[in-house]
């Protein structure tokens, strides 16, 4: 593997990494998707994406409704295929290796490349202990125990700025928080198997508006640690947060969603070249 | 004024009021007087309706049996039923008019099917709580027939008893594992002609009459594989009628588990098998054994299967691999045959017992699913 | 290109995700459950196929026609036995069985959906679900001895002032163990599932088609026919067909009550007949080889009668939720 600093060009323009970080060292590239297409059975969903994440930064995707961004969201950490009929062809490198080669397990990519749902699912039988511990558990090393575990939680929840909230009641039902809780506990049990990166989908779309600004906080902290990639369909919510931002639109109702422009954040803002980027962000259509 | 009320656009009954209203003689309550009283209570029977019914009921009833008249034949009570019920639909009929009347009528059978319904199911349970706790006893549960003349008194239900907990214990075992596998195959792994296939054939086996299923396991694990008659013969072929019923309560359940659930601990890097057998069965588990109990209540009660496979015996066996092996519904059945007045009341002891054992397994659903059931607090 | 202990920079070190691409406990399990749904099927082939070859020697080898003729003695020399007594019994009683259960449970099922306060229609419903756990031996024991006692003088009347129709008529002066005390016990064992089957089609009536209805004036029973019925006709045709499904299969409690006559008979006050599932159980123990063939073959009948009930009876609760436009 080689392209691991293959500066891969995008549908519409090709905005490096390099604008708005020039000076500092440049980092490699965590994810870079190329020549995606991605099918429900024979229905082509979203064709032809091809985009470069940098590590340890927050990539915003935005797009109205069906424009295929969370499906784009799903194929990363290989959770498309969990629907019936579902495939892609292309590839998808995290650090230069392609997720969908053949001898990958999926598996293994999930504990890689973490992801937190639009609505919270903490598990309903499991403790709030429990709920963040549930992927080391389930993944059968048996190297976590006792105090180690206890730790893990602990740090996880911290992570997710639940702790001091949370830490008289671990052993309660992670049901029985309340949802912006809930959605944080998600996120602490997404980052507790320690991934390399979190994928986001409209994780604040179900909660209410404090709610919604604390897990924005803690995305922008989380950022130091992890690659993030966010589905949002606010974009001040992709202003607030995103160092970059990538736009999805669709022709019309049967066709396929398509990258449209991507870049720092503040230059798809201000700057946007494509037309339909620019009616997007007005908020002409959407 | 006038002009106003009669205005079409103004709906029928509304207050005008107008810059003249104050001026004009009897302006303000012009319009409100136009109002018919009834618009909104309508013609409806006076309160007392029913009282009027029911003693026109009680005086019909009295009536017919003082005199002896009645009309071709009909029993007293039938008379005066009847009488008070065509009398009340004339009455409504005639004060409500007949859409009035008509929705009466649909709500007084409505509420006659629903007691109708009620009816034999008060009629079962009294007469088998009379008759049945008439013959329990201590003697009666601990004592089995051996010995004991089946027309004259004595003996009890013991061998028929632990007959029918190992068979229905048999059914289960096998029911219960084969019934959530293909469950889970259904919904979380089938795809394609064999998963339809599958889901046919699980609504045709919910088909089979039960005594067909005695039959089966009768011509082909005892006449043709070799067998013998045996506890286990009654609870093979109980578990075929099993089986279906475990399956389709198991699969409704699976359904709604939420499909994020299973998202969210695939997304954690958890095998699929371990997202079944950690995520979604614990979540589903209080649905489960709420059916497999419902699955098992009912062949409790099953008779048929057993007369075809294991008979009946008068003496405890308590191993279900070999020899005939009572049971309580075959222990009826044969009560009942012997037709003595003491064999009568073996049967509704019998009886008593079986439907007992059959509310055990009902509350013991309802216990269960409410143990297992995913805590909020 | 492997490096599976996880460097504190990340940047170096590629993250290790090849493996297996199905994992060994991921085959084992769905290859558990796979087998399991095909063990089904396998009891199923060999439940159909044992049923057919054993039934097919009694049927070669009987001396009549064994779907018209008229009485049974599969075992005597030589055979001649027929169905159509049976068959016309186990339809005879669970058409009877029909008439009287579907009109009181579905009116006990609008009753429990529509008309009683919330808290009286969750116990009505547990009642009645109740009703459906009694074992049929107790329904049987019950109908021959208290329930058959109080329908004899209704059979009595019907015979005396509707004898002039026919099935009414009654020239034996009897009126015990009768195809119309059979049905009726029938009617009460398939009530649960008539009504539970309603009900629950019932309770998915759109709450907007209701509301509508009734805001427009509707009566209560205007509601129930303009927003309700044609909203759940499938359902309820569906739950009767379940009902009649259970209605042919029934054995014990008709085993009792009906007296075994081997006759076709219409008159449903007079006592006589018979029915498929209670002809077996009562001449099995008393069988030689040729008579089980043959019961197994009017087993075989019998399966190949509620199979199709029962598929209707999907198939219309499948349509209904093609286009029912609920969700």
């Amino acid at each position: 593997m080689t392209n691991a600093d293959t500066h891969v060009g995008t549908a519409a323009e090709t905005p490096g990494p390099s604008g708005a970080t020039a000076q500092e060292a440049r980092l490699p590239y965590r994810i870079e998707i190329k020549d995606l297409n991605i099918y429900y059975g024979d229905f082509l969903a979203v064709e032809k994406v091809n985009l470069a994440i940098e590590q340890r930064s927050v990539m915003a995707f935005i797009g109205p409704s069906g424009c295929g961004k969370s499906t784009v969201l799903r194929t990363l950490d290989r959770m498309h295929e969990v629907t019936p009929g579902a495939r892609v062809e292309g590839q998808v490198l995290l650090d230069g290796q392609d997720i969908y080669a053949p001898n990958v397990d999926p598996v293994l990519v999930r504990r890689t490349i973490g992801m937190v749902f639009q609505r919270p699912n903490p598990f309903p039988t499991m403790s709030i202990y429990e709920n963040v511990v549930a992927g080391l558990k389930l993944q059968k090393d048996g190297r976590h125990r006792g105090r180690a575990m206890d730790d893990i939680v602990e740090q996880s929840l911290r992570g997710a700025n639940l702790w001091e909230e949370v830490k008289d009641r671990l052993s309660k039902p992670g049901a029985g928080l309340s949802g912006g809780q809930q959605q944080r506990l998600c996120i602490a049990r997404a980052i507790a198997i320690q991934p390399e990166v979190l994928l986001m989908d409209e994780p604040a779309s179900a909660l209410d508006s404090i709610s919604t600004l604390a897990i924005e906080d803690l995305i922008r902290e989380l950022k130091s640690q992890y690659t993030i990639i966010i589905v949002t369909h606010n974009m001040q919510q992709a202003h607030r947060i995103a160092d970059n931002t990538a736009f999805f639109n669709l022709a019309g109702v049967g066709q396929p969603g398509h990258l449209i422009e991507s870049g720092p954040t503040h230059v798809m803002f201000n700057n946007p070249k494509n037309q339909q980027t620019i009616d997007y962000i007005q908020g002409r259509f959407g | 004024m006038g002009d106003a009320t009669n205005d079409p656009r103004v709906p029928e009954g509304t207050v005008v009021l107008t810059a003249s209203g104050a001026g004009g003689p009897g302006g303000p309550t012009a319009g409100t007087l136009d109002v018919d009283p009834d618009r909104l209570t309508g013609r409806r029977l006076p309160r007392y309706a029913a009282w009027v019914c029911l003693a026109v009921t009680v005086a019909v009833g009295v009536l017919v049996r003082i005199t002896g008249i009645t009309i071709i034949g009909l029993a007293d009570w039938v008379v005066a039923l009847a009488a008070s019920f065509i009398g009340y639909t004339a009455w409504t009929l005639v004060v409500e008019g007949r859409r009035h009347a008509v929705d009466r009528l649909a709500t007084t059978a409505i509420y006659a099917a629903a007691a109708a319904a009620l009816v034999p199911l008060f009629w079962i349970l009294i007469t088998l709580v009379v008759k049945g706790f008439s013959v329990l006893s201590w003697d009666f549960l601990t004592s089995t027939m051996r010995n004991v003349n089946p027309r004259a008194e004595g003996g009890g239900v013991a061998h028929a008893i632990v007959g029918t907990l190992e068979q229905v214990a048999i059914a289960a075992v096998i029911s219960v594992p084969v019934g959530i596998l293909t469950a889970v195959y259904l919904v979380e792994y089938g795809r394609g002609r064999l998963a339809k296939a599958i889901s046919f054939f699980v609504d045709v086996m919910t088909g089979i009459p039960s005594i067909v299923a005695g039959m089966f396991i009768y011509t082909f694990w005892i006449l043709t594989l070799g067998f013998p008659t045996s506890g286990l013969a009654a609870g093979l072929a109980l578990s075929i009628l099993m089986v279906p019923v475990v399956i389709r309560a198991t699969e409704e359940i699976l359904k709604i588990v939420p499909n994020e659930l299973r998202e969210g601990a695939l997304a954690l890097g958890v095998p699929k098998y371990k997202v079944i057998l950690r995520i979604v069965l614990p979540t589903a588990i209080s649905g489960i054994i709420t059916g497999v109990m419902l699955a098992v209540a009912r062949v409790t009660g099953e008779t048929a299967p057993l007369l075809l496979t294991t008979f009946l015996a008068q003496d405890m066996n308590g191993n279900p691999f070999s020899g005939n092996q009572a049971s309580l519904p075959v222990f009826i059945w044969d009560q009942i045959q012997r037709g003595t007045t003491a064999s009568l009341d073996r049967a509704w002891g019998g009886a008593l017992v079986l439907i007992i054992i059959v509310m055990i397994f009902y509350a013991g659903a309802r216990v269960l699913a409410a143990i297992y059931a995913p805590k909020k607090v | 290109m492997s490096a599976p202990v996880r460097e504190p920079s990340r940047a170096d070190s590629p993250p290790a995700i090849t493996g297996a691409s199905v994992r060994p406990g991921d085959r084992n399990f769905r290859f558990l459950t796979t087998w399991s749904g095909i063990l089904v099927l396998v009891i199923l082939a060999t439940i159909a196929a044992f049923l057919v070859w054993k039934s097919i020697p009694s049927l070669t080898t009987d001396s009549v026609n064994p779907l018209t003729y008229q009485a049974w003695a599969p075992d005597a020399d030589p055979p001649a036995w027929g169905m159509s007594v049976l068959i016309f019994g186990t339809l005879w009683t669970s058409v009877i069985a029909m008439v009287i259960a579907v009109p009181i449970g579905i009116g006990a099922a609008l009753f429990i959906a529509f008309y009683a306060p919330p808290r009286l229609a969750t116990g009505l419903g547990f009642f009645v679900d109740l009703l459906a756990a009694v074992p049929s031996i107790i329904f049987g024991l019950w109908g021959l001895y208290n329930f058959m006692p109080q329908v004899v003088p209704f059979s009595e009347w019907l015979a005396t002032y509707l004898g002039w129709i026919p099935i009414f008529s009654n020239e034996k002066e009897l009126y015990t163990k009768s195809i119309m005390i059979a049905g009726m016990v029938l009617a009460i064992m398939i009530l649960p599932t008539v009504s539970a089957i309603s009900r629950e089609v019932f309770l998915q009536v759109p709450k907007g088609h209701i509301e509508a209805a009734l805001a427009l004036g509707a009566t209560r029973w205007e509601m129930v026919r303009m927003a309700v019925f044609p909203f759940s006709r499938p359902g309820m045709i569906s739950a009767a067909m379940l009902g009649l499904g259970r209605a042919l299969g029934e054995t014990i409690a008709v085993a009792l009550i009906l007296s075994a006559v081997f006759e076709i008979n219409w008159q449903i006050t007079e006592p006589g007949g018979n029915s498929v599932a209670p002809n077996i159980a009562l001449k099995w123990g008393e069988a030689g080889a040729n008579g089980r063939s043959a019961l197994i073959a009017t087993g075989l009948i019998l399966f190949f009668i509620t199979l199709i009930v029962n598929m209707t009876a999907r198939w219309m609760v499948n349509r209904r939720k093609d286009f029912s436009g609920a969700n």
